[in-house]
């Protein structure tokens, strides 16, 4: 890495200062953009007690499910955790704490915490289980409670194609969580399927500028599908 | 006769509006969208981040990349567009979104909805349905009227933990489609062949049944 270079070659190195104990806020919805190659590497990693932001935790087997395997979370802050038997095992057991969000207040902690803004006001979750202990306040006669950023130690997201530079491009409905994911967390390791030289993005195209991203990597991925649905010609 | 899923979805589909953009939940909801009238055009959004959602892909056409809120593949027609999560929430919670149809386990006569915690079993999160009925003016929830023991799901107050606070303002059931108004129930329609008093009996909250109820009509 030199300059404005954010490529490294190995998951190793792009998870390198990933440690016990720490918090990690990941793109991703259900197994669709899912950086599922650095997820494989915090498998490796072998690292414990992380407090993990996502929306949703990966299914057995896939995903950020792998890093239940050996206990690896501690702490998931998602809004939708079905699909998922060891994760329902765990949490049962008391083992996996798991602070239930609405999936649009998460994403607005996401994106607060990589904005500077450390709270904010939303309708969302008012008078339910969700506003309770929180700071409530009216705005023209609507209730509102009060919600806090969400940043992390490192955010681990994918991207379709990216420069070398880290400025970056999803695909489809990839994108969902990924943006502001990256931007949450103070070090931001992105996967890609193609990295180009700089230059060779369209500056008007680019749906994340790299000043968000430290570090970047090539991966090739599976893309587990969660529900086939076809119909028929 | 109380209303199939399909005529269920087929009352829903009713309701939309030419150049609607509209939020369908998992299950009945979402059938909704094979009864969009030839005539119209309506946008589908789907919270995970498009708007012009499409059909289910042909076997050859299937796209990990593209899936809608329930993860399930699925197409866009032309002219969607694609968008962040943060920003899917923003529309949503700015009101853009003109209708939304979600499902519950339980609604009151407040406006309050319960649907997605029942206390001693399993909890597998509220995903979007906070953020979507917080957010929308224009929302139709579809529900079975009662449980299969005969316990209304129309009280006068929810027992269930809520999804949302005071922001319902219609339901469409198997047996009846009521507006939600002054903390009342008000009834608007009747499934075809399904009488007033059996819809007072299955009715907890506050029902206001004025004189004439027409039966719904496909």
């Amino acid at each position: 890495m030199s300059g404005f270079d954010k490529v490294v070659t190995s998951y190793e190195e792009a998870l390198a200062g990933l440690e016990d104990d720490m918090t990690i806020i990941a793109g991703g919805f259900g197994l669709c953009g899912i950086p599922e190659n650095l997820i494989k590497e915090i498998k490796r990693k072998g690292t414990k007690g992380l407090t993990i932001a996502s929306n949703n935790a990966g299914v057995d087997g896939f995903g950020l499910g792998i890093l239940l395997e050996d206990k690896q979370i501690k702490k998931m802050i998602a809004s939708y955790v079905g699909e998922n038997a060891l994760f329902e095992a765990q949490m049962m057991s008391g083992e996996l704490e798991v602070e239930l969000t609405p999936q649009g207040t998460l994403a607005e902690k996401m994106r607060a915490g990589g904005a500077g803004i450390p709270a904010f006001y939303t309708a969302t979750g008012y008078g339910t289980p969700v506003g309770e202990g929180k700071e409530m306040r009216e705005f023209d006669g609507r209730h509102y409670i009060l919600e806090e950023a969400l940043s992390g130690d490192f955010s681990i997201a994918k991207a379709w194609k990216a420069d070398r530079h880290g400025n970056l491009m999803f695909r489809k409905t990839a994108r969902n969580f990924n943006p502001m994911a990256i931007t949450a967390g103070k070090i931001s390791v992105v996967e890609v399927e193609e990295i180009v030289e700089v230059g060779q993005l369209d500056p008007d195209e680019i749906h994340l500028p790299g000043i968000y991203v430290n570090r970047l990597i090539k991966g090739t991925f599976e893309k587990t599908i969660e529900q086939r649905t076809v119909r028929t010609a | 006769m109380a209303l199939t899923r399909e005529q269920l979805a087929q009352r829903v589909s009713q309701e939309f509006q030419d150049g609607y953009y509209v939020n369908l939940g998992i299950g009945i909801p979402t059938l909704a969208a094979n009864y969009i009238p030839n005539d119209m055009q309506v946008v589908l959004q789907s919270e995970n981040g498009l708007l012009g959602m499409g059909p289910f892909p042909l076997e050859e056409e299937i796209d990990a990349d593209l899936i809608n809120a329930g993860k399930q593949t699925v197409t866009m027609v032309e002219g969607a567009a694609i968008f962040s999560s943060a920003e899917s929430f923003g529309m949503i919670r700015g009101g853009h979104v003109d209708l939304t149809v979600l499902g519950a386990f339980e609604v009151d006569c407040q406006g309050n909805i319960a649907s997605w915690m029942i206390p001693g079993k399993l909890i597998k999160g509220m995903g979007g349905a906070m953020d979507l009925v917080a957010g929308a003016d224009n929302i139709i929830v579809t529900m079975t009227h009662a449980s299969k023991s005969g316990q209304s799901k129309l009280l006068s107050e929810c027992t269930l933990p809520l999804t949302g606070k005071g922001c319902i303002r219609r339901v469409l059931t198997d047996l009846a489609l009521m507006d939600i108004e002054d903390g009342k129930f008000i009834l608007r329609e009747r499934a075809p062949g399904v009488s007033v008093d059996e819809i007072i009996n299955l009715t907890n909250g506050e029902l206001v049944v004025p004189d004439h109820v027409p039966e719904m009509t496909f």
